[in-house]
């Protein structure tokens, strides 16, 4: 067990590494991220109260997409130089390294929705309360998303066609991804009083499903998609 | 012709199928269209409209077997998927692969037939009711799988990836029911598009259950004969790959 923790964190901290040395998530994804807060002002109208309104759903849009230009990345990296073939060949459990590379996407995801929320507070003019509702709809949400994400970015990841092909396949799955934390968010942000722990449920339950998929469907990814 | 089971890579000396009807393909095809028949008869002549729903609960015996047969392909798609990863036989990439792209064309009629139900009774082609948007978002999530099946590939690599999106977008099924639901605020209960009226009587449940049955056996039928195209498909792909070999042999020989 421990062995296998020891596993989960080594593909962890070498996904984190390879981030830090290369800084695309922190250097391009995020601003990007920030840039689509600024189109979605640029396209509603910023004096009315749409944006306050709409912020739920459009600070969950941009986290998809985001999502998807990190997934892609990372598993562009390990494609390109063969580095899945590698992991394959370096006697890791399969699930151990799908679970290491949520991991590192959970980190990464967790980071850009701290600066979007600071994004949306300062842009949107949005005050959080019900801290505690919005920290767990945004933890269950993220994990669901680096869960389905990694399946899917490690099936693309050897396609010529990958940069298209994964966000066809993944953000019609995330669809009740989307639903859901949206409408956590709405009621957090509103002090509306329960509903959001249903959501919550939901989200868990996405997660819990996908994580399972994926522990399970690893290896046969890695060794025949 | 009837369907002949060549193995794979089998010399081309063995007798080609030109055709995958079977006698029993043919029998079922013949009840198939008795069964469609009647549906129209009694859907359309002899049963009265509907009380509530009047002309339109005509468009609901399409659309009740339509979403039906819909989920049974999606299972089966899972269920080979699962077979597959397990077994790795061609039987079910291939039976996986043919039921999902059934499963498409059914939910698209299924959306479709809601359109027309929409814009009959609501007066819009499309409104966010529950189960309309859990059919498009499926659809969209399935159109993945068939994307991906149609990218070049050898058959052991397209088949796994095929599972794999196979077994993904069915856990997907139930949770897109749940947030979909609980989204456009139906916690419970059915929907008008759903479910067949408990209060429906006589010729309107026959109708209901003649359309329930032709739906099944027209999609058994279906999905044979798709089954069978598969499996010549990849009989001429390999054949064509031998030939192409055959031929580059016959010009180094001859140059």
């Amino acid at each position: 067990m421990a062995d296998y923790l020891a596993q989960i964190r080594l593909v962890l901290v070498k996904d984190l590494r390879l981030e830090l040395r290369s800084r695309i998530a922190l250097g391009q994804v995020l601003p990007f991220a920030v840039l689509v807060l600024f189109l979605f002002a640029f396209a509603l109208d910023p004096d009315g109260d749409v944006l306050e309104v709409a912020t739920p759903g459009l600070f969950w849009v941009t986290v998809l997409f985001s999502a998807v230009l990190i997934l892609q990345r990372t598993f562009a990296l390990e494609a390109d130089d063969g580095v899945l073939d590698a992991l394959r060949l370096s006697g890791l459990a399969p699930s151990a390294i799908f679970l290491g590379k949520v991991s590192a996407l959970v980190v990464q995801l967790l980071v850009l929705e701290a600066v979007l929320a600071v994004g949306v507070a300062v842009l949107y003019d949005v005050t959080f309360s019900g801290i505690g509702l919005l920290v767990l709809v945004a933890l269950s949400a993220t994990v669901g998303i680096a869960a389905s994400g990694a399946i899917y970015g490690a099936l693309s990841a050897r396609l010529k066609s990958r940069d298209t092909l994964l966000p066809v396949l993944l953000l019609p799955l995330l669809a009740p991804v989307l639903i859901s934390a949206t409408r956590g968010f709405e009621i957090g942000l509103r002090h509306e009083a329960g509903g959001g722990w249903s959501w919550i449920g939901l989200l868990s339950v996405f997660a819990l499903a996908y994580l399972a998929l994926g522990a399970v469907l690893f290896r046969p990814l890695l060794e025949d998609a | 012709m009837t369907n002949t089971t060549t193995p794979r890579g089998d010399a081309p000396s063995a007798p080609a199928p030109v055709g995958t009807g079977s006698t029993g393909t043919r029998v079922l095809g013949a009840v198939a269209l008795v069964l469609v028949a009647l549906t129209a008869l009694y859907g359309l002549v002899i049963s009265p409209p509907d009380r509530q729903l009047g002309e339109t609960i005509r468009i609901i015996y399409m659309h009740v077997p339509t979403v039906s047969v819909a989920y049974i392909a999606f299972i089966i798609t899972a269920v080979s998927s699962a077979m597959y990863l397990w077994k790795r036989t061609e039987f079910w990439d291939l039976l996986g692969a043919s039921s999902a792209e059934l499963g498409v064309l059914f939910f698209a009629l299924t959306i479709l037939e809601g359109a027309l139900w929409g814009k009959t009774t609501w007066g819009t082609f499309w409104e966010w009711e529950p189960r309309l948007t859990t059919s498009a978002v499926l659809l969209l999530v399935y159109i993945g799988y068939l994307a991906v099946r149609a990218i070049p590939a050898d058959a052991r690599t397209r088949a796994t990836r095929s599972a794999i999106i196979g077994l993904v977008a069915v856990v997907n099924i139930p949770i897109v029911h749940k947030a979909v639901d609980w989204w456009r605020g139906l916690h419970q209960g059915r929907t008008v598009m759903s479910t067949i009226d408990p209060e429906m009587g006589g010729s309107q449940l026959v109708a209901m259950y003649l359309a329930l049955l032709a739906g099944l056996i027209v999609f058994v039928w279906l999905l044979i004969h798709r089954f069978r195209v598969a499996f010549l498909a990849e009989r001429a792909a390999d054949s064509g790959l031998e030939h192409a070999i055959e031929q580059r042999r016959v010009e180094g020989a001859t140059s």
